[in-house]
Protein backbone atom coordinates (compact mmCIF):
# COMPACT_ATOMS: atom_id res chain seq x y z
CA UNK A 1 0.00 0.00 0.00
CA UNK A 2 2.77 2.60 0.72
CA UNK A 3 4.54 1.69 -2.64
CA UNK A 4 1.30 2.67 -4.05
CA UNK A 5 0.69 5.80 -2.43
CA UNK A 6 3.73 7.17 -3.11
CA UNK A 7 4.05 6.99 -6.61
CA UNK A 8 0.79 9.33 -6.70
CA UNK A 9 2.68 11.49 -4.23
CA UNK A 10 5.72 11.53 -6.54
CA UNK A 11 3.44 12.34 -8.82
CA UNK A 12 1.73 15.07 -7.06
CA UNK A 13 5.32 16.47 -6.36
CA UNK A 14 6.95 16.12 -9.37
CA UNK A 15 4.13 18.34 -11.14
CA UNK A 16 3.67 20.84 -8.22
CA UNK A 17 7.45 21.64 -8.60
CA UNK A 18 7.34 21.96 -12.16
CA UNK A 19 4.37 24.44 -12.51
CA UNK A 20 5.14 26.21 -8.73
CA UNK A 21 3.22 29.08 -8.69
CA UNK A 22 0.75 28.32 -11.37
CA UNK A 23 -1.11 25.52 -8.87
CA UNK A 24 -3.69 26.23 -7.20
CA UNK A 25 -4.17 22.94 -5.07
CA UNK A 26 -3.63 19.47 -5.15
CA UNK A 27 -4.49 16.92 -3.56
CA UNK A 28 -3.80 12.58 -4.01
CA UNK A 29 -5.16 9.34 -2.47
CA UNK A 30 -4.91 5.61 -3.27
CA UNK A 31 -4.80 5.42 -7.31
CA UNK A 32 -5.96 9.33 -7.62
CA UNK A 33 -4.54 12.26 -7.48
CA UNK A 34 -5.60 15.66 -8.71
CA UNK A 35 -4.18 18.84 -9.14
CA UNK A 36 -5.39 22.42 -10.04
CA UNK A 37 -3.98 24.74 -12.19
CA UNK A 38 -4.62 28.37 -14.06
CA UNK A 39 -6.17 27.91 -17.22
CA UNK A 40 -3.42 30.27 -18.83
CA UNK A 41 -0.49 27.22 -18.44
CA UNK A 42 -3.59 23.91 -19.05
CA UNK A 43 -1.59 23.75 -22.04
CA UNK A 44 1.79 23.38 -20.93
CA UNK A 45 0.95 21.06 -17.73
CA UNK A 46 -0.94 18.74 -19.97
CA UNK A 47 1.59 18.52 -22.65
CA UNK A 48 4.31 17.81 -19.32
CA UNK A 49 1.82 14.97 -18.14
CA UNK A 50 1.64 12.85 -21.62
CA UNK A 51 5.13 13.42 -22.40
CA UNK A 52 7.02 13.32 -19.20
CA UNK A 53 4.97 11.32 -16.75
CA UNK A 54 3.60 8.99 -19.71
CA UNK A 55 -0.31 9.50 -19.40
CA UNK A 56 -1.30 8.69 -23.32
CA UNK A 57 -5.19 9.56 -23.15
CA UNK A 58 -7.75 11.31 -21.78
CA UNK A 59 -10.62 9.34 -20.37
CA UNK A 60 -13.54 12.38 -19.89
CA UNK A 61 -14.09 16.06 -19.51
CA UNK A 62 -16.48 17.21 -16.58
CA UNK A 63 -17.90 20.16 -15.62
CA UNK A 64 -19.16 21.33 -12.44
CA UNK A 65 -20.75 24.62 -12.27
CA UNK A 66 -20.30 26.20 -8.86
CA UNK A 67 -22.60 29.36 -8.78
CA UNK A 68 -21.40 30.54 -5.37
CA UNK A 69 -18.38 31.15 -6.20
CA UNK A 70 -19.01 32.02 -9.32
CA UNK A 71 -16.81 29.31 -11.32
CA UNK A 72 -17.44 26.47 -13.62
CA UNK A 73 -14.79 24.07 -13.11
CA UNK A 74 -13.61 22.27 -15.68
CA UNK A 75 -11.80 18.57 -14.97
CA UNK A 76 -9.80 16.47 -17.22
CA UNK A 77 -9.20 12.91 -16.39
CA UNK A 78 -6.44 10.84 -18.45
CA UNK A 79 -4.66 7.49 -17.29
CA UNK A 80 -2.13 5.51 -19.65
CA UNK A 81 -2.03 2.74 -21.38
CA UNK A 82 1.36 2.09 -22.57
CA UNK A 83 2.55 2.85 -19.12
CA UNK A 84 1.86 -0.71 -17.08
CA UNK A 85 2.69 1.40 -13.80
CA UNK A 86 0.09 4.27 -14.63
CA UNK A 87 -2.51 1.69 -15.31
CA UNK A 88 -3.99 1.61 -11.80
CA UNK A 89 -3.91 5.02 -11.80
CA UNK A 90 -5.91 7.83 -12.86
CA UNK A 91 -5.40 11.47 -12.60
CA UNK A 92 -7.31 14.80 -12.58
CA UNK A 93 -6.17 17.82 -14.19
CA UNK A 94 -8.83 20.84 -13.08
CA UNK A 95 -8.90 24.48 -13.51
CA UNK A 96 -11.73 26.82 -12.16
CA UNK A 97 -12.74 29.30 -15.07
CA UNK A 98 -15.54 32.72 -14.13
CA UNK A 99 -18.86 31.59 -15.36
CA UNK A 100 -19.68 33.89 -16.62
CA UNK A 101 -17.14 34.16 -19.64
CA UNK A 102 -15.79 30.66 -19.04
CA UNK A 103 -12.94 29.99 -21.77
CA UNK A 104 -10.06 27.54 -21.96
CA UNK A 105 -7.49 26.17 -24.45
CA UNK A 106 -9.06 22.66 -25.96
CA UNK A 107 -6.42 20.14 -25.18
CA UNK A 108 -7.36 18.18 -28.59
CA UNK A 109 -3.45 19.01 -29.70
CA UNK A 110 -2.11 17.28 -26.56
CA UNK A 111 -5.33 14.38 -25.65
CA UNK A 112 -7.24 13.95 -29.12
CA UNK A 113 -9.72 11.70 -27.06
CA UNK A 114 -11.53 14.61 -25.83
CA UNK A 115 -12.76 15.38 -29.13
CA UNK A 116 -16.25 14.81 -27.93
CA UNK A 117 -15.97 14.97 -24.06
CA UNK A 118 -15.12 19.02 -24.95
CA UNK A 119 -18.50 19.32 -27.35
CA UNK A 120 -20.44 17.54 -24.65
CA UNK A 121 -19.05 19.60 -21.90
CA UNK A 122 -19.62 22.90 -24.50
CA UNK A 123 -22.82 22.20 -24.94
CA UNK A 124 -23.89 21.70 -21.39
CA UNK A 125 -21.78 23.95 -19.33
CA UNK A 126 -21.31 26.49 -21.91
CA UNK A 127 -17.49 25.96 -21.92
CA UNK A 128 -15.83 27.48 -24.75
CA UNK A 129 -12.92 25.20 -25.93
CA UNK A 130 -10.52 27.68 -27.76
CA UNK A 131 -8.81 25.87 -31.06
CA UNK A 132 -11.79 23.33 -30.90
CA UNK A 133 -11.68 22.53 -34.41
CA UNK A 134 -15.64 21.19 -34.64
CA UNK A 135 -17.29 22.76 -30.93
CA UNK A 136 -21.14 22.60 -32.53
CA UNK A 137 -23.67 20.93 -30.59
CA UNK A 138 -23.63 16.85 -29.93
CA UNK A 139 -26.40 15.49 -27.83
CA UNK A 140 -28.86 18.17 -27.25
CA UNK A 141 -31.70 18.73 -30.06
CA UNK A 142 -30.77 21.52 -32.90
CA UNK A 143 -33.83 23.53 -31.70
CA UNK A 144 -32.38 23.98 -28.11
CA UNK A 145 -32.30 27.76 -27.20
CA UNK A 146 -32.47 27.31 -23.37
CA UNK A 147 -29.41 27.72 -20.85
CA UNK A 148 -26.75 25.05 -21.02
CA UNK A 149 -28.43 22.55 -19.32
CA UNK A 150 -26.05 21.21 -16.91
CA UNK A 151 -25.69 24.76 -15.28
CA UNK A 152 -27.17 24.83 -11.89
CA UNK A 153 -29.61 27.56 -12.68
CA UNK A 154 -31.34 25.65 -15.04
CA UNK A 155 -34.30 23.67 -13.27
CA UNK A 156 -35.89 20.66 -14.51
CA UNK A 157 -39.83 21.61 -15.35
CA UNK A 158 -41.80 20.46 -12.42
CA UNK A 159 -38.80 20.37 -9.82
CA UNK B 1 -22.25 11.76 -53.12
CA UNK B 2 -22.96 12.49 -49.28
CA UNK B 3 -25.56 9.80 -47.33
CA UNK B 4 -27.66 10.58 -44.30
CA UNK B 5 -27.81 7.02 -42.59
CA UNK B 6 -30.49 6.89 -39.76
CA UNK B 7 -31.31 8.09 -37.46
CA UNK B 8 -33.78 5.25 -37.50
CA UNK B 9 -31.84 2.22 -36.72
CA UNK B 10 -28.69 2.06 -38.77
CA UNK B 11 -27.37 -0.47 -36.58
CA UNK B 12 -29.41 -0.63 -33.10
CA UNK B 13 -30.92 2.05 -31.55
CA UNK B 14 -31.31 5.34 -33.06
CA UNK B 15 -28.01 7.03 -34.41
CA UNK B 16 -27.33 8.62 -37.08
CA UNK B 17 -24.25 8.54 -39.34
CA UNK B 18 -23.21 11.26 -42.36
CA UNK B 19 -21.31 9.33 -44.71
CA UNK B 20 -19.57 10.55 -47.78
CA UNK B 21 -19.24 7.82 -50.57
CA UNK B 22 -17.15 7.32 -53.19
CA UNK B 23 -18.50 4.44 -55.18
CA UNK B 24 -19.51 2.29 -52.51
CA UNK B 25 -16.31 3.16 -50.67
CA UNK B 26 -16.47 5.48 -47.60
CA UNK B 27 -14.23 8.10 -47.40
CA UNK B 28 -15.70 10.30 -44.57
CA UNK B 29 -18.16 9.15 -41.81
CA UNK B 30 -19.15 11.55 -39.13
CA UNK B 31 -20.93 10.51 -36.19
CA UNK B 32 -24.19 12.55 -35.32
CA UNK B 33 -25.41 11.09 -31.98
CA UNK B 34 -27.87 12.66 -29.34
CA UNK B 35 -31.15 10.89 -30.70
CA UNK B 36 -31.79 9.24 -27.48
CA UNK B 37 -30.44 11.76 -25.00
CA UNK B 38 -32.30 11.77 -21.67
CA UNK B 39 -30.19 14.08 -19.71
CA UNK B 40 -29.80 11.34 -17.04
CA UNK B 41 -26.45 13.55 -15.57
CA UNK B 42 -28.92 16.10 -15.07
CA UNK B 43 -31.76 13.55 -13.61
CA UNK B 44 -29.58 12.27 -10.88
CA UNK B 45 -28.85 16.01 -9.31
CA UNK B 46 -32.54 15.93 -8.26
CA UNK B 47 -32.68 12.20 -6.93
CA UNK B 48 -31.21 10.89 -4.22
CA UNK B 49 -28.37 8.34 -3.71
CA UNK B 50 -31.02 5.51 -3.87
CA UNK B 51 -33.16 6.79 -5.79
CA UNK B 52 -30.45 7.31 -9.16
CA UNK B 53 -29.79 3.64 -9.05
CA UNK B 54 -32.79 2.39 -11.43
CA UNK B 55 -32.67 5.37 -13.97
CA UNK B 56 -28.90 5.06 -14.35
CA UNK B 57 -29.41 1.55 -15.04
CA UNK B 58 -31.67 2.26 -18.07
CA UNK B 59 -28.92 3.60 -20.73
CA UNK B 60 -27.60 -0.04 -20.80
CA UNK B 61 -30.16 -2.36 -20.04
CA UNK B 62 -28.53 -5.06 -21.60
CA UNK B 63 -25.79 -4.40 -19.17
CA UNK B 64 -27.71 -3.62 -16.12
CA UNK B 65 -25.13 -4.79 -13.92
CA UNK B 66 -22.20 -3.13 -15.48
CA UNK B 67 -23.21 0.45 -15.65
CA UNK B 68 -24.28 0.70 -12.42
CA UNK B 69 -20.81 -1.28 -10.59
CA UNK B 70 -19.27 1.83 -10.58
CA UNK B 71 -21.70 3.90 -9.48
CA UNK B 72 -21.85 1.64 -6.15
CA UNK B 73 -18.32 1.78 -5.45
CA UNK B 74 -17.95 5.59 -6.38
CA UNK B 75 -20.43 6.06 -3.51
CA UNK B 76 -18.93 3.64 -1.56
CA UNK B 77 -15.86 5.39 -1.64
CA UNK B 78 -17.06 8.57 -0.50
CA UNK B 79 -18.75 7.14 2.57
CA UNK B 80 -15.35 5.35 3.20
CA UNK B 81 -17.84 1.91 3.67
CA UNK B 82 -17.28 -1.43 1.60
CA UNK B 83 -19.83 -4.36 1.01
CA UNK B 84 -19.36 -7.41 2.73
CA UNK B 85 -17.39 -10.22 1.11
CA UNK B 86 -19.75 -12.32 -0.12
CA UNK B 87 -21.75 -9.65 -1.56
CA UNK B 88 -18.65 -8.47 -3.26
CA UNK B 89 -18.88 -12.58 -5.30
CA UNK B 90 -22.77 -11.58 -5.91
CA UNK B 91 -21.43 -8.41 -7.66
CA UNK B 92 -18.70 -9.84 -9.41
CA UNK B 93 -21.01 -12.86 -10.59
CA UNK B 94 -23.53 -10.30 -11.56
CA UNK B 95 -21.06 -8.50 -13.88
CA UNK B 96 -20.29 -11.36 -15.58
CA UNK B 97 -23.51 -13.34 -16.44
CA UNK B 98 -24.36 -9.48 -18.08
CA UNK B 99 -20.93 -9.60 -19.88
CA UNK B 100 -21.92 -12.90 -21.51
CA UNK B 101 -25.55 -11.97 -21.96
CA UNK B 102 -24.24 -8.39 -23.69
CA UNK B 103 -21.85 -10.67 -25.49
CA UNK B 104 -24.63 -12.86 -26.55
CA UNK B 105 -27.37 -10.22 -28.33
CA UNK B 106 -23.69 -8.49 -29.58
CA UNK B 107 -23.17 -11.99 -31.84
CA UNK B 108 -26.39 -12.13 -32.66
CA UNK B 109 -26.66 -8.48 -34.08
CA UNK B 110 -23.34 -9.38 -35.80
CA UNK B 111 -24.81 -12.45 -37.03
CA UNK B 112 -27.94 -10.80 -38.81
CA UNK B 113 -25.90 -7.73 -40.05
CA UNK B 114 -23.69 -10.75 -42.01
CA UNK B 115 -26.77 -12.00 -43.48
CA UNK B 116 -26.45 -15.01 -41.05
CA UNK B 117 -29.56 -15.64 -39.79
CA UNK B 118 -29.09 -18.43 -37.62
CA UNK B 119 -26.24 -16.66 -36.01
CA UNK B 120 -28.92 -14.57 -34.81
CA UNK B 121 -30.77 -17.13 -33.41
CA UNK B 122 -28.64 -18.81 -30.89
CA UNK B 123 -27.17 -16.34 -29.22
CA UNK B 124 -30.65 -14.92 -28.63
CA UNK B 125 -31.95 -18.09 -27.44
CA UNK B 126 -28.91 -18.93 -25.06
CA UNK B 127 -29.05 -15.82 -23.86
CA UNK B 128 -32.20 -16.89 -22.13
CA UNK B 129 -30.26 -19.12 -19.87
CA UNK B 130 -28.17 -16.88 -18.14
CA UNK B 131 -30.99 -14.38 -18.37
CA UNK B 132 -33.00 -17.00 -15.83
CA UNK B 133 -29.83 -17.76 -14.40
CA UNK B 134 -29.54 -13.96 -13.35
CA UNK B 135 -33.20 -13.97 -12.43
CA UNK B 136 -32.14 -16.11 -9.49
CA UNK B 137 -30.13 -13.69 -8.07
CA UNK B 138 -31.59 -9.99 -9.56
CA UNK B 139 -35.10 -11.10 -9.58
CA UNK B 140 -36.17 -9.78 -12.68
CA UNK B 141 -34.92 -10.37 -16.50
CA UNK B 142 -33.10 -7.23 -17.18
CA UNK B 143 -33.23 -4.10 -14.85
CA UNK B 144 -32.17 -5.76 -11.52
CA UNK B 145 -31.61 -2.60 -9.76
CA UNK B 146 -29.23 -5.07 -7.93
CA UNK B 147 -26.46 -3.33 -6.37
CA UNK B 148 -26.92 -0.67 -3.99
CA UNK B 149 -23.59 0.83 -1.68
CA UNK B 150 -22.93 -1.35 0.91
CA UNK B 151 -23.95 -4.44 -0.79
CA UNK B 152 -26.43 -6.21 -3.13
CA UNK B 153 -30.27 -6.38 -2.31
CA UNK B 154 -30.85 -9.97 -2.51
CA UNK B 155 -28.50 -12.84 -2.15
CA UNK B 156 -27.98 -15.78 -4.50
CA UNK B 157 -30.44 -18.91 -3.54
CA UNK B 158 -28.87 -22.79 -2.58
CA UNK B 159 -29.86 -23.67 -5.80
CA UNK B 160 -28.03 -21.43 -7.73
CA UNK B 161 -24.73 -22.74 -7.89
CA UNK B 162 -25.98 -26.11 -9.69
CA UNK B 163 -27.48 -24.05 -11.86
CA UNK B 164 -24.87 -22.12 -12.90
CA UNK B 165 -22.25 -24.87 -12.99
CA UNK B 166 -25.18 -26.58 -15.20
CA UNK B 167 -25.55 -24.27 -17.77
CA UNK B 168 -21.75 -23.24 -18.00
CA UNK B 169 -21.40 -26.71 -19.20
CA UNK B 170 -23.99 -26.24 -21.81
CA UNK B 171 -22.67 -23.07 -22.81
CA UNK B 172 -19.19 -24.53 -23.24
CA UNK B 173 -20.72 -26.91 -26.08
CA UNK B 174 -22.67 -24.29 -27.81
CA UNK B 175 -19.07 -21.67 -27.84
CA UNK B 176 -17.93 -24.91 -29.77
CA UNK B 177 -20.80 -25.04 -32.38
CA UNK B 178 -20.77 -21.06 -32.54
CA UNK B 179 -17.21 -21.54 -33.61
CA UNK B 180 -17.84 -24.06 -35.99
CA UNK B 181 -20.73 -22.26 -37.95
CA UNK B 182 -19.67 -18.83 -37.93
CA UNK B 183 -16.08 -17.90 -36.24
CA UNK B 184 -14.19 -20.46 -38.85
CA UNK B 185 -16.90 -19.88 -41.54
CA UNK B 186 -15.12 -18.85 -44.56
CA UNK B 187 -17.90 -16.22 -45.43
CA UNK B 188 -17.45 -14.70 -41.77
CA UNK B 189 -13.84 -14.13 -42.79
CA UNK B 190 -14.84 -12.51 -46.45
CA UNK B 191 -16.77 -10.17 -44.71
CA UNK B 192 -14.71 -9.32 -41.29
CA UNK B 193 -10.66 -9.85 -41.65
CA UNK B 194 -8.53 -6.92 -42.67
CA UNK B 195 -12.14 -4.61 -42.83
CA UNK B 196 -12.46 -1.69 -40.31
CA UNK B 197 -8.81 -2.11 -39.13
CA UNK B 198 -7.59 -0.10 -36.06
CA UNK B 199 -4.15 0.52 -35.47
CA UNK B 200 -3.11 0.16 -32.09
CA UNK B 201 -1.05 3.79 -31.74
CA UNK B 202 -4.79 5.10 -32.69
CA UNK B 203 -6.59 3.07 -30.21
CA UNK B 204 -4.53 4.25 -27.61
CA UNK B 205 -4.31 7.76 -28.84
CA UNK B 206 -8.22 7.43 -29.14
CA UNK B 207 -8.55 6.70 -25.92
CA UNK B 208 -10.69 3.96 -27.13
CA UNK B 209 -11.93 0.98 -24.44
CA UNK B 210 -13.54 -2.83 -24.33
CA UNK B 211 -13.27 -5.31 -26.59
CA UNK B 212 -12.19 -2.70 -29.55
CA UNK B 213 -9.36 -2.06 -27.52
CA UNK B 214 -8.30 -5.12 -26.91
CA UNK B 215 -8.47 -5.79 -30.47
CA UNK B 216 -6.02 -4.01 -31.46
CA UNK B 217 -3.27 -5.31 -29.42
CA UNK B 218 -3.60 -3.25 -26.27
CA UNK B 219 -3.59 -5.65 -22.93
CA UNK B 220 -5.93 -3.21 -21.11
CA UNK B 221 -8.63 -4.63 -18.89
CA UNK B 222 -9.91 -2.52 -15.21
CA UNK B 223 -10.38 -6.12 -14.10
CA UNK B 224 -6.78 -6.45 -14.25
CA UNK B 225 -5.14 -3.10 -14.05
CA UNK B 226 -7.11 -1.65 -11.19
CA UNK B 227 -9.00 -4.90 -9.22
CA UNK B 228 -11.67 -3.91 -7.60
CA UNK B 229 -13.75 -5.94 -5.23
CA UNK B 230 -12.64 -9.34 -5.50
CA UNK B 231 -11.15 -9.66 -8.84
CA UNK B 232 -7.77 -9.62 -7.40
CA UNK B 233 -8.54 -13.02 -6.19
CA UNK B 234 -9.87 -14.93 -9.42
CA UNK B 235 -8.04 -15.77 -12.12
CA UNK B 236 -8.60 -14.80 -16.12
CA UNK B 237 -6.94 -14.25 -19.16
CA UNK B 238 -7.17 -11.02 -20.63
CA UNK B 239 -8.03 -12.19 -24.51
CA UNK B 240 -5.77 -10.01 -26.79
CA UNK B 241 -5.41 -9.99 -30.71
CA UNK B 242 -3.88 -7.82 -32.45
CA UNK B 243 -5.01 -7.19 -35.85
CA UNK B 244 -7.40 -4.64 -35.14
CA UNK B 245 -10.38 -5.73 -37.15
CA UNK B 246 -13.33 -6.92 -37.24
CA UNK B 247 -12.74 -10.36 -37.08
CA UNK B 248 -10.35 -9.86 -33.82
CA UNK B 249 -13.30 -7.98 -32.18
CA UNK B 250 -15.40 -10.81 -33.10
CA UNK B 251 -12.75 -13.47 -31.45
CA UNK B 252 -12.39 -11.02 -28.22
CA UNK B 253 -15.89 -11.47 -27.52
CA UNK B 254 -15.90 -15.05 -28.18
CA UNK B 255 -12.94 -15.81 -25.53
CA UNK B 256 -14.75 -13.03 -22.93
CA UNK B 257 -17.09 -15.39 -22.78
CA UNK B 258 -15.33 -18.32 -22.15
CA UNK B 259 -13.17 -16.08 -19.44
CA UNK B 260 -16.37 -14.84 -17.38
CA UNK B 261 -17.46 -18.58 -17.60
CA UNK B 262 -14.39 -19.31 -15.63
CA UNK B 263 -14.81 -16.51 -13.23
CA UNK B 264 -18.28 -17.38 -12.69
CA UNK B 265 -16.87 -20.88 -11.66
CA UNK B 266 -14.27 -19.44 -9.38
CA UNK B 267 -16.38 -17.24 -7.48
CA UNK B 268 -19.52 -19.74 -6.71
CA UNK B 269 -16.16 -21.83 -5.25
CA UNK B 270 -14.44 -19.17 -3.11
CA UNK B 271 -18.00 -17.41 -2.13
CA UNK B 272 -17.78 -17.53 1.40
CA UNK B 273 -21.26 -17.41 3.61
CA UNK B 274 -22.00 -14.42 5.30
CA UNK B 275 -24.26 -10.79 4.95
CA UNK B 276 -24.92 -9.24 1.52
CA UNK B 277 -25.38 -5.90 2.82
CA UNK B 278 -23.84 -3.44 4.90
CA UNK B 279 -26.88 -1.44 6.91
CA UNK B 280 -26.54 1.68 6.20
CA UNK B 281 -29.11 4.83 6.58
CA UNK B 282 -31.82 5.04 4.31
CA UNK B 283 -30.55 8.70 3.59
CA UNK B 284 -27.46 8.09 2.19
CA UNK B 285 -25.39 11.65 3.01
CA UNK B 286 -21.90 11.50 1.58
CA UNK B 287 -19.44 13.84 3.19
CA UNK B 288 -18.08 16.52 0.86
CA UNK B 289 -15.67 15.63 -1.33
CA UNK B 290 -15.64 13.95 -4.80
CA UNK B 291 -14.89 10.11 -6.57
CA UNK B 292 -14.26 8.60 -9.09
CA UNK B 293 -14.73 4.66 -9.56
CA UNK B 294 -14.25 2.71 -12.95
CA UNK B 295 -14.74 -1.05 -13.68
CA UNK B 296 -14.91 -3.12 -16.07
CA UNK B 297 -18.46 -3.24 -18.19
CA UNK B 298 -19.19 -5.57 -20.96
CA UNK B 299 -18.47 -2.77 -23.69
CA UNK B 300 -15.33 -1.55 -21.50
CA UNK B 301 -14.36 0.84 -19.19
CA UNK B 302 -17.42 2.14 -17.18
CA UNK B 303 -16.63 5.24 -14.86
CA UNK B 304 -18.39 7.74 -12.48
CA UNK B 305 -17.29 10.37 -11.16
CA UNK B 306 -19.07 11.83 -8.20
CA UNK B 307 -19.20 15.41 -6.45
CA UNK B 308 -20.70 15.25 -3.49
CA UNK B 309 -21.31 18.78 -1.43
CA UNK B 310 -22.81 16.45 1.48
CA UNK B 311 -26.13 16.70 0.67
CA UNK B 312 -28.86 14.17 -0.13
CA UNK B 313 -28.42 14.49 -3.75
CA UNK B 314 -24.89 14.25 -5.38
CA UNK B 315 -23.95 17.80 -6.44
CA UNK B 316 -23.05 16.51 -10.33
CA UNK B 317 -22.90 12.98 -11.50
CA UNK B 318 -20.73 12.52 -14.38
CA UNK B 319 -21.65 9.19 -16.54
CA UNK B 320 -18.20 8.34 -18.13
CA UNK B 321 -19.61 5.20 -20.79
CA UNK B 322 -17.74 2.90 -22.98
CA UNK B 323 -19.63 3.55 -25.67
CA UNK B 324 -19.17 7.29 -25.79
CA UNK B 325 -15.69 6.86 -25.65
CA UNK B 326 -15.42 4.47 -28.65
CA UNK B 327 -17.65 7.11 -30.79
CA UNK B 328 -14.30 9.56 -31.51
CA UNK B 329 -13.04 6.01 -33.71
CA UNK B 330 -16.10 5.50 -36.06
CA UNK B 331 -14.87 7.76 -38.66
CA UNK B 332 -11.12 5.89 -38.34
CA UNK B 333 -13.00 2.59 -38.55
CA UNK B 334 -15.26 3.48 -41.31
CA UNK B 335 -13.06 5.12 -43.99
CA UNK B 336 -12.24 3.03 -46.63
CA UNK B 337 -14.84 0.45 -45.84
CA UNK B 338 -17.48 -0.95 -48.15
CA UNK B 339 -20.90 0.90 -47.91
CA UNK B 340 -21.94 -2.89 -47.39
CA UNK B 341 -19.56 -3.56 -43.96
CA UNK B 342 -20.57 -0.26 -42.32
CA UNK B 343 -23.14 -2.44 -40.50
CA UNK B 344 -20.80 -4.72 -39.10
CA UNK B 345 -18.00 -2.50 -38.35
CA UNK B 346 -20.14 -0.05 -36.76
CA UNK B 347 -21.57 -2.54 -35.05
CA UNK B 348 -17.83 -4.48 -34.27
CA UNK B 349 -16.93 -0.99 -32.33
CA UNK B 350 -20.01 -2.50 -29.62
CA UNK B 351 -21.14 1.26 -29.87
CA UNK B 352 -24.80 1.29 -28.71
CA UNK B 353 -26.28 4.66 -28.67
CA UNK B 354 -28.59 4.35 -25.97
CA UNK B 355 -25.59 4.21 -23.47
CA UNK B 356 -23.88 7.07 -25.32
CA UNK B 357 -26.61 9.77 -25.25
CA UNK B 358 -26.78 8.66 -21.67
Amino acid sequence: MSAQSSLEQSLVQQLSSQFKDSVRSSSFKAKRFKITVDETIILKVAEYIRDQLGFDHAASVTGTDFPKDGVIEVVYHFTSYSKDDLRKVVGALAVRIPRDSPKIPSLINVWPSVEYHERETYEMLGVTFEGHPNLKRLLLPEDWSDIPPLRKDFTLPGR
Amino acid sequence: MTLSVGPQHPGSGHFRLIITVDGDIIVKAEPDPGYVHRGEEKMAEVRNYIQNIPHIERPSIIDASGILYPYVLAVEDLLGKSAPERAQYIRMIMAELNRITSHLYFLSIFGIFLGHSTMFMWPMGDREVFIDLSQMIGGTRITFSHFVPGGVRSDAPDSFADKAEKTCDYFEGRLKEYERIFVNNPLCHQRTVGVGVLTKEDAIKLGVVGPSLRASGVKSDTRRDEPYDAYDKVDFEVPVYSEGDSYARLRVHFDEMRQSMSIIRQCIKQMPKGPVKQKLPPQLRPPAGEAYARTEAARGAMAYYIVSDGGNYPYRLKMNVASFRNLIAIPYLLKGVHLADMPTVYWGLDYWPVEADK
